[in-house]
């Protein structure tokens, strides 16, 4: 994994950063992925799903892919899999079980 | 020039005025409640252009204020005591993003036991928030100084705080010269930073998280726009001396030619300690007074030029740091003195907390005493709490 400082081809020295930390380019957490971070893995099953976008709007990591208005599965590239759209998930629909990451 | 009468508070207010920030963002606190007060009826009276946001609380009203000043603005706000205590987490994160942001701030105790009146444990406890430190000793320099001070910010991206002594300064009336409103908005000119949020053309990350590979580098070069400060202070306290007729020394002398003792000492004590200074001289005593302004960055070469010449030095100081070693004026002056080949004799006095009202005699005593140890070479008491009562 690396973050979009160590993509630079070395790092850099402090003389020669802006000031702040500011980072000259914007949306730089597209570049941090932050999957590896998980150890439950949401299972989303588009059978049970009644499309309510509660998991989607509630993801902290903006990780549930919707494609005109419906969702469509999870990014685990930026799941972190804090078990949050299972959560919230209408229990009449569970449609999002947590499953335990294997190596 | 305009002569007028106003309170600290309201220097420090009509200062704010004449700058017309893009935002204030304050919450009120004894004793500088007044200054945003004032201000915000500047704001209703349509006196300036300020957008001006009533926080819920210090810690609130310092972050809107690192908002607005990462949107591109003029940023200032006000506060005392507690409420420096609160905004103090946001101190760090406005310091490090290098957001010149600029407090007007009244110099008043910590609790416990509550308190509302003046001593300096409050900047004192934020010294190594990354923020320029300046003590006035009258309205007159509070005055002055949010003005050098907000121009300094602003050229080096460091933020500032202006502190006067509470109620000895804040609510006490003093002729006060101002200059007119176009002067200052010439002096401080407009201010274009490089880097700004709503710079929408040129979207950029500001804040992110910043680990152990990246982290230190930061803060190393945060550490090197500081030691920039006291270079551009020095070339904009003179600027503004050929506008105004007055100049202000990171460090100040007063009648030190020939003096083999000194007192070294900030905020309104300083000016208290020159009349002294005036009736000891007469009686042919070779004492002098130095005056510590800025205390963030510190004035290292300047405080050691100011104090090298004396045989022994008595720091007041109007805090303690609970180290059991007196004030952190005192530490600090006693670690720059260290690399003299020849140092003077170095001793504390911490006074005047919770407002305890330092007398004349007071300082006599410092003189009398500070004499006596250069006379002799001998310290008995490295740190003495004057005017306490149960102590010597
Ligand atoms: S587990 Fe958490 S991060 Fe992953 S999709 Fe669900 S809410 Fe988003
Ligand atoms: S919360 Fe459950 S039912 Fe609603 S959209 Fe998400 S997966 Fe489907």
């Amino acid at each position: 994994m690396k973050d979009v400082h160590v993509e630079c081809q070395r790092l850099m020295d402090w003389q020669e950063l802006a000031k702040g930390c500011l980072i000259q380019e914007a949306a730089t957490s597209l570049n941090f992925k932050t999957g590896d971070w998980r150890s439950m893995r949401p299972v989303w099953s588009e059978d049970k799903c009644i499309q309510c976008l509660f998991c989607w709007i509630t993801c902290p990591d903006s990780a549930i892919k919707v494609k005109d208005g419906k969702v469509t599965g999870i990014d685990y590239e930026f799941c972190k899999g804090c078990g949050i759209c299972a959560q919230i998930c209408p229990e009449k629909a569970s449609a999002i079980e947590m499953i335990r990451e294997e190596k | 020039m305009k002569v007028i009468a106003k309170t600290g508070n309201e220097a420090m207010a009509y200062a704010m005025k004449q700058i017309n920030p893009d935002v204030v963002a304050a919450y009120p606190i004894t004793p500088a409640t007044e200054v945003v007060q004032i201000f915000s009826n500047y704001v209703a009276d349509g006196e300036v252009d300020t957008e001006f946001v009533a926080a819920e609380s210090e810690h609130s009203a310092l972050s809107a204020c690192v908002g607005a000043s990462v949107a591109g603005g003029r940023v200032m706000t006000s506060t005392a005591s507690q409420g420096l205590a609160l905004m103090h987490e946001i101190l760090y994160i406005a310091a490090g993003n290098h957001l010149p942001i600029v407090i007007a701030l009244v110099n008043r105790s910590l609790s416990a036991p509550i308190n509302i009146h003046c001593d300096h444990s409050d900047t004192m406890g934020s010294r190594e928030a990354g923020w320029m430190q300046f003590y006035s000793a009258n309205s007159q320099e509070a005055y002055d100084s949010i003005i050098i001070a907000l121009k300094v910010a602003e050229t080096c991206g460091v933020p500032a705080i202006v502190s006067t002594d509470a109620f000895i300064i804040s609510h006490c009336m003093d002729r006060l010269e101002v200059l007119e409103d176009e002067e200052v908005q010439k002096f401080i000119g407009e201010y274009n930073p490089k880097y700004y949020a709503l710079d929408i053309g040129k979207p950029k990350t500001y804040g992110p998280l910043d680990l152990q590979d990246y982290f230190f580098e930061h803060k190393r070069s945060q550490i090197d726009a500081f030691s920039k400060v006291l270079g551009t202070y020095n070339k904009i306290a003179q600027e503004y001396e050929k506008l105004s007729g007055r100049y202000y020394p990171a460090v100040e002398e007063y009648r030190t030619d020939g003096a083999e003792v000194a007192i070294f000492t900030a905020g309104s004590t300083a000016d208290t300690a020159k009349e002294v200074v005036d009736d000891l001289r007469e009686q042919g005593r070779k004492i002098g007074l130095v005056r510590m302004r800025m205390w963030r960055p510190l004035p290292i070469e300047e405080i050691k030029k100011a104090l090298s010449k004396f045989k022994a030095v008595a720091v007041m100081d109007r805090s303690d740091t609970m180290a059991d070693f007196g004030g952190p004026v005192f530490l600090e002056t006693r670690g720059i003195l260290y690399d003299l080949d020849k140092r003077p004799i170095i001793t504390d006095y911490v006074y005047g907390l919770g407002g305890r009202n330092v007398e004349i005699a007071d300082i006599v005593r410092v003189y009398d005493e500070i004499t006596e140890v250069a006379k002799t070479g001998k310290v008995s008491k490295p740190v003495t709490y004057l005017g306490v009562r149960g102590e010597e």
